[in-house]
């Protein structure tokens, strides 16, 4: 029986220390022996960023996110799985996307957290767009081979 | 029928959704696609590479060969760049 992972699509900003909190308390009772958090955070890209606007399906965007750390928690032994992802404006220095896979052991804490940013960048609907320091808005941010093939490695394995 | 864009779709089409009555021969997510690039200039814009599209039925991921009928809201987008 996998345990029911915890996801929310929100604007405002991501407390990862009570992400990291609420983890603790889910999966402590002495089980947990690994915690692997990842924050994905907007980059300026050499000063020409003044921010990421990331425009999302509302509903679909739950649903996918769910869904991803639902295969998570079927796939690896964890004890606590919560991921969080941001919509709207986002500024350089700020996080997007915080996810946190508990395990009693290393290895599938790692694995799990990876495998759920894979599978997220691929599968849920969000898309990043560039509002530039001169205050134009740039174009809409293009999707990476290289995501597709990072997803795809949890396919082979 | 409900169709609803997003990203660089929705610019492109220049609405965010829409209501559309599908003519009969429009079974599959390809046959949408095609019959909506030879609606005009702006869709023709948004889909001139059909391949790239991805489209979700009633917010499910689905592959272009997917039967239409019975759905009630279809979304085209392209790509997607979160995380």
């Amino acid at each position: 029986m996998s345990i029911d992972p915890s996801v929310a699509i929100q604007a405002g900003r991501i407390d990862l220390a009570a992400e990291i909190a609420a983890i603790e308390t889910e999966g402590a009772f002495g089980a947990m022996g690994g915690l692997v958090t990842f924050s994905g955070y907007c980059r300026d890209e050499g000063g020409r960023l003044k921010a990421l606007e990331l425009e999302h399906y509302p509903g679909m965007a739950e649903r996918e996110l769910a869904k991803v750390a639902g295969l998570a928690a079927e796939r690896w032994p964890l004890l606590a799985c919560r991921a969080v992802h941001r919509h709207g404006l986002i500024l350089p220095g700020e996080e997007i996307v915080f996810v946190g896979c508990a395990s009693a052991h290393r290895t599938a804490a790692f694995e799990a957290a990876s495998f759920l940013m894979d599978f997220l960048k691929t599968r849920a609907p969000f898309w990043k767009r560039e509002h530039l320091v001169d205050g134009t808005i740039g174009g809409w941010v293009e999707a990476k081979a290289s995501d597709d093939q990072a997803a795809a490695r949890w396919e082979a394995s | 029928m409900k169709l609803v864009y997003f990203a660089w779709v929705r610019e492109r089409i220049g609405t965010d959704h829409e209501e559309v009555e599908l003519p009969t021969g429009v079974v599959t997510v390809s046959d949408l696609l095609h019959w909506l690039k030879g609606r005009g200039e702006n869709y023709a814009h948004a889909l001139q590479a059909p391949e790239v599209i991805r489209v979700a039925i009633d917010q499910e991921h689905v592959s272009h060969s997917e039967p239409i009928a019975g759905a009630s809201e279809i979304a085209l987008f392209p790509p997607m760049t979160g995380g």
